[in-house]
């Protein structure tokens, strides 16, 4: 129970006083707290309270069938440019906000990922979602969306290479959060 | 999102199809790791949603808007290191600013930073990553957006 309190000691507090702060703000007709609930967290809950059990459970399946030798292979240390290519084809492929790619990116490391690959896959996973480029075509073009990815690719390869020297270095590890 | 979750129901009866004790060894394994993280996210997601009612719309094409040059880039990329808004708030956005004269170059900046760097993310990726290396990648992203916004200055410029 202590180790509990210890560890999230920041977020209960912040927790109960955002629920006291709604609470009263609903009892007192208090409109910046009602819209504070209603606009904005709300919208994050929902988003949080669907997609992300479901990457858990796409995470837990992935970490009881996925044979640790496998992921060595075609993503470790030695897997080269295709290591690289296939964990952004991974990335592209997924949804959902930057903290969801977190949990995947430790299975990804337990199971032999090597860690330039680990972080090509967190900035692959926040440029390039085929779902978000619908919507960014949209609004922005074609050509903006295509620039901009083309030219965004080098540079998280470049900050991939320079975390995983960094990360090999230090020895550096993924917790479970 | 239905795909998601379409493709999980169908990898869930099919795991469970083959091997029964396997797939709930995976769902359980996963959604202790969510209820961990749970409390976090919780308390990150608060800060954000507070954080964007003082941040309106308005106040961003107001500050993007006006500012010009290397000023412009600082700001965006300042204001899209911060927030942390879903695709589906902040492309519509990005369109009203390039509408209101925001050139692509900033606009791209302010997405990169926006998708790649997380300051309110932070307590997050802390616990999976530890305070030393999510500075880094932060830091790192946040001087590559900055790059990705020249480099795309300066193609628009040659096109």
């Amino acid at each position: 129970m202590k180790t509990i309190l210890k560890k999230y000691k920041f977020d209960f507090p912040i927790i109960l006083v955002f629920v006291l702060f709604v609470g009263s703000s609903f009892y007192f007709n208090y409109n910046p707290g009602k819209q504070i609930f209603k606009d904005n967290f709300w919208m994050f809950f929902k988003e949080m309270l669907v997609i992300l059990p479901v990457m858990f459970i796409l995470i837990g399946l992935f970490d009881v069938w996925i044979p640790k030798e496998r992921i060595q292979k075609h993503i470790g240390n030695a897997s080269g440019l295709k290591g690289m290519l296939l964990v952004m084809l991974l990335a592209f492929i997924q949804a959902g906000p930057l903290y969801a790619a977190f949990p995947v990116a430790y299975l990804l490391w337990k199971k032999g990922c090597s860690p330039v690959n680990v972080f090509i896959y967190i900035s692959a996973f926040t440029t390039a979602k085929i779902p978000m480029l619908t919507f960014e075509i949209g609004f922005l073009g074609v050509k903006f969306s295509m620039l901009r990815i083309l030219i965004t690719i080098p540079v998280f390869i470049l900050i991939g290479i320079i975390m995983g020297r960094y990360f090999k270095r230090n020895k550096c590890k993924i917790n479970e959060g | 999102m239905q795909y998601l979750l379409a493709i999980t129901a169908l990898l869930v009866i099919i795991s469970f199809i083959v091997d029964r004790k396997k797939t709930i060894q995976g769902i359980h394994k996963g959604l202790i790791q969510f209820f961990r993280i749970l409390p976090t996210l919780l308390s990150v997601i608060i800060i954000i949603s507070v954080v964007l009612f003082f941040v309106s719309d308005k106040l961003l094409i107001e500050y993007l808007g006006k500012e010009a040059g290397l000023g412009a880039y600082i700001s965006a990329a300042t204001i899209g290191s911060v927030s942390l808004l879903p695709g589906f708030i902040a492309y519509p956005l990005a369109g009203i600013l390039v509408q209101s004269g925001v050139s692509y170059s900033v606009i791209a900046v302010f997405i990169t930073t926006l998708m790649m760097v997380g300051i309110l993310t932070i307590p997050i990726e802390v616990r999976y990553f530890g305070l030393k290396t999510t500075i880094i990648r932060n830091v790192l992203s946040f001087f590559g957006a900055i790059i990705v916004g020249t480099l795309m200055a300066f193609t628009y410029y040659l096109m």
